[in-house]
């Protein structure tokens, strides 16, 4: 390999047979039963990515709906059982249905090209996980029409996206509106438990020679966390759905409060899920931010086993936090004080995270390219969500404020300033790999300073705005409570979003056909993703690479330094 | 198979934790104490199904195929013994005592828990009457013994649970 290039001659076989009709090589029908019937991870992925950036669409209109009806006081925009269907859909979707199959199509695409395996463990089980997912989410959406759905607004369930008892049990929502929140998420659920196992199987069992877990791409590892936390958490959410099921149905008392039930349970129940959830969603954007900042730093990422164990501490910790969603609900003195305590201890591996991106960028040669641009952005935003989780981590605090717009702020500053940021990041820096073709740099930043002004002016405000005393899932509100100002600044952000989402959508479109050539590493980076073509073929790698350090591409480009000789 | 059994652990626990939170919550009779009775055969035949199915192992370890299948075979009549004597159980619940998932609390988690466990029995003894059809046409060699061994750790997962679920349903919660 002198000139770094390899040159292989195919011998000429047989011809190969006829394609069946339908089947023909380069038609609109071939290429979707491609489609289906594929089992190739990086398909897979990018069908993952694809769904996820879909049902972005859908839920991004619903936000824009709750804040066009927010707009000013007594407005009547949407009927208030819309309204309420509305921010339920918006949340479930956003968080089941965008977040959770981004975060499972960029394992699926970059996981087994990081460890350099051609495939992931079961792949027929991975296509299995994909569908499940997909037609969850279509099984949620499909309530808009089914059942009485034609008839009236009653189809949507509208019990919020922890659908809360008592407000679950048949006297309260009637129709089939809440069964078609239960069995999509349980039918996703089982998608993303079987996603879960397949892909940390792969990372057990498929890694490379020479690739140790103390080698392993700081992506990987976070995956490997995250999916940890998918097979613990997911399953209470099911066994909680099955049992909301089984009420509904079959007259069971789980949650009826009339027979003695409890409706804390239910909230027990969803938060052991949901506070995880959190995590399961964050960590791969971490894992994103890990590989973008030392890349445009040029320099090894900063405290690598404290990232490792920082990640792994924090999978820990996320199982003991739950109760802090629940402070105003009663709970003994003992559990405010023990699930206080943990809330603000899992701040601390957050806070080692952000000082080791602040030190692998310190004395860095910074490239500021689109995805650095989001990833910084991601620092700062993180990190004030991060300072609103602290506080509202205080009771005492969260007493006042618990169910109010500040904790909508706060949380948004986490799903949107954090995980939306990390992964717009991560399709930035990939997509040359998975098409070849570089996204365009100018809308890439307009892209970006539209959507983080946007951001802000949606969600800045709605801290004051809570503050102030406006509650959560609230429909609308009277005049002269000072809450006006606050929620028309927050509206007019929505417009910059939109607009700067449509020139994302956009350039992902444009990039396919009119986008840069990339060639193989476009961005100089030093994991093994990048040492096979763009796009990979079928096979990812025609020889399995072996690997001798943390950053193999950066051995193979400086064999005068390598990395190998300093571990 | 071990995050299978990790996660269905999780989901078990849920369960669990839902049936003895609501231990002495229900409003209504029939309470456990009237109704429940220790089901020492269906234990018996179930945690004896454990060491039919190590024995089952050994053997095509050994490589006989004729001792894999008298053992495997037995372990899968002791499963199947095991869900007779739940059906006969349940039987007696709804018909003689009047206890169905809608009674009372009670009833909920005791059906939910129970059921999750025997429909876990249902698919251990399917995938055991997959392999003993396969043994039969002869498809499973000695080299399969690793693949063997992941069923019955299933197998044995779904025992363990047992043990918990009569430690905690017919144990502790018979007395109230």
């Amino acid at each position: 390999m002198d000139d770094g290039t390899i040159t292989t001659t195919i011998p000429a076989g047989p011809e190969p047979p006829p394609a069946r009709p339908g089947e023909e090589r380069g038609t609109l029908t071939a290429w979707i039963q491609d489609l289906i019937f594929t089992v190739d991870h990086k398909k897979l992925g990018l069908l993952y990515i694809g769904t996820g950036w879909l049902f972005f669409v859908a839920a991004g209109i619903m936000a824009s709906l709750i804040r066009a009806q927010l707009v000013r006081p007594n407005n009547h925009l949407v009927s208030p059982e819309t309204f309420n269907a509305l921010f339920t859909m918006h949340g479930t979707v956003m968080i089941f249905f965008v977040a959770m199959p981004l975060v499972f199509g960029f394992a699926n695409y970059i996981v087994p090209l990081q460890i350099g395996a051609r495939d992931m463990a079961f792949p027929r089980l991975n296509a299995f996980s994909f569908w499940l997912t997909f037609f969850g989410g279509c099984l949620l959406f499909f309530s808009y029409v089914g059942a009485p759905g034609l008839y009236g607004a009653g189809g949507a369930p509208a019990a919020a996206w922890f659908a809360l008892a008592p407000l679950t049990s048949r006297a309260f929502s009637q129709g089939p509106s809440v069964d078609y929140w239960s069995l999509a998420l349980l039918v996703s659920g089982a998608g993303s438990i079987t996603g879960g196992v397949n892909i940390m199987v792969t990372i057990f069992c498929y890694r490379t020679r020479g690739m140790t877990l103390y080698r392993m791409p700081l992506f990987t590892w976070l995956i490997l966390v995250t999916m940890f936390l998918v097979v613990m958490f997911l399953p209470p959410l099911s066994a909680a759905q099955i049992m909301l099921t089984l009420q509904r149905y079959l007259g069971a008392k789980f949650f009826e409060t009339q027979a003695g039930g409890s409706a804390i349970l239910w909230q027990h129940f969803f938060w052991i899920f949901g506070h995880p959830e959190v995590y399961i969603l964050v960590l791969p954007a971490f894992g994103i931010l890990n590989e973008v900042i030392p890349i445009f730093s040029r320099k090894p990422i900063f405290g690598y086993p404290m990232m490792v164990a920082a990640s792994v501490l924090i999978g820990f910790v996320s199982a003991g936090v739950w109760a802090h969603h629940m402070f105003t609900v009663g709970l003994s003195t003992f559990s405010v004080t023990f699930f206080a305590f943990s809330t603000l201890v899992i701040a601390i591996p957050t806070g080692l995270k952000i000082f080791n991106w602040l030190g692998t960028m310190y004395g860095g040669h910074l490239r500021f390219e689109v995805p650095m641009l989001f990833s910084i952005a991601f620092i700062f935003q993180f990190l004030i969500a991060g300072l609103t989780g602290v506080m509202l981590g205080v009771a005492p605090f969260d007493w006042q404020l618990n169910d109010s717009y500040f904790v909508v702020a706060h949380f948004h500053y986490v799903i949107v300033g954090g995980i939306v940021m990390g992964i717009f990041a991560g399709t930035y820096f990939w997509y040359p790999k998975a098409f070849g073709r570089m996204m365009d740099k100018t809308l890439g930043q307009w892209h970006f300073w539209m959507f983080v002004i946007g951001f802000h002016l949606t969600f800045d405000p709605q801290h004051f705005a809570g503050i102030l005393g406006m509650p959560r899932r609230i429909y609308t509100y009277q005049p002269g409570r000072g809450w006006e100002i606050w929620n028309l600044i927050s509206s007019a952000g929505v417009i910059f979003q939109g607009i700067g989402s449509l020139i994302f959508i956009f350039n992902l479109f444009w990039s396919y056909w009119k986008g840069k050539k990339a060639g193989e590493d476009p961005w100089d980076a030093w994991t093994l993703e990048w040492a096979t073509s763009s796009p990979p073929p079928d096979y990812n790698f025609e020889t399995l690479p072996e690997v001798r350090s943390r950053r193999p591409l950066w051995d193979l480009k400086h064999p005068e330094d390598p990395d190998w000789k300093f571990e | 198979m071990i995050l299978v059994i990790l996660t269905e652990s999780a989901l078990f626990t849920i369960f669990v934790v839902a049936y003895v939170y609501y231990i002495g919550k229900s409003l209504n009779p029939p309470y456990p104490h009237e109704v429940l009775e220790l089901p020492i055969l269906g234990t018996i035949a179930l945690l004896s199904s454990s060491g039919t199915i190590v024995r089952a192992e050994q053997m095509l370890k050994r490589g006989s195929l004729k001792g894999f299948h008298q053992w495997w075979g037995l372990t899968i009549l002791l499963g199947a013994g095991f869900l007779l004597y739940t059906g006969l159980e349940w039987q007696k619940l709804i018909h003689r005592d009047g206890l169905t998932i809608s009674t009372n609390l009670f009833g909920s988690t005791f059906y939910s828990l129970v059921g999750l466990h025997a429909s876990h029995v249902v698919v251990g003894l399917i995938l055991l009457s997959i392999i003993l059809f396969a043994s039969m046409r002869g498809s499973i060699q000695h080299r399969h013994h690793e693949h063997i061994e992941m069923i019955s750790w299933y197998w044995h997962f779904v025992d363990a649970i047992w043990v918990v679920v009569f430690t905690v349903v017919y144990v502790i919660s018979a007395r109230t």
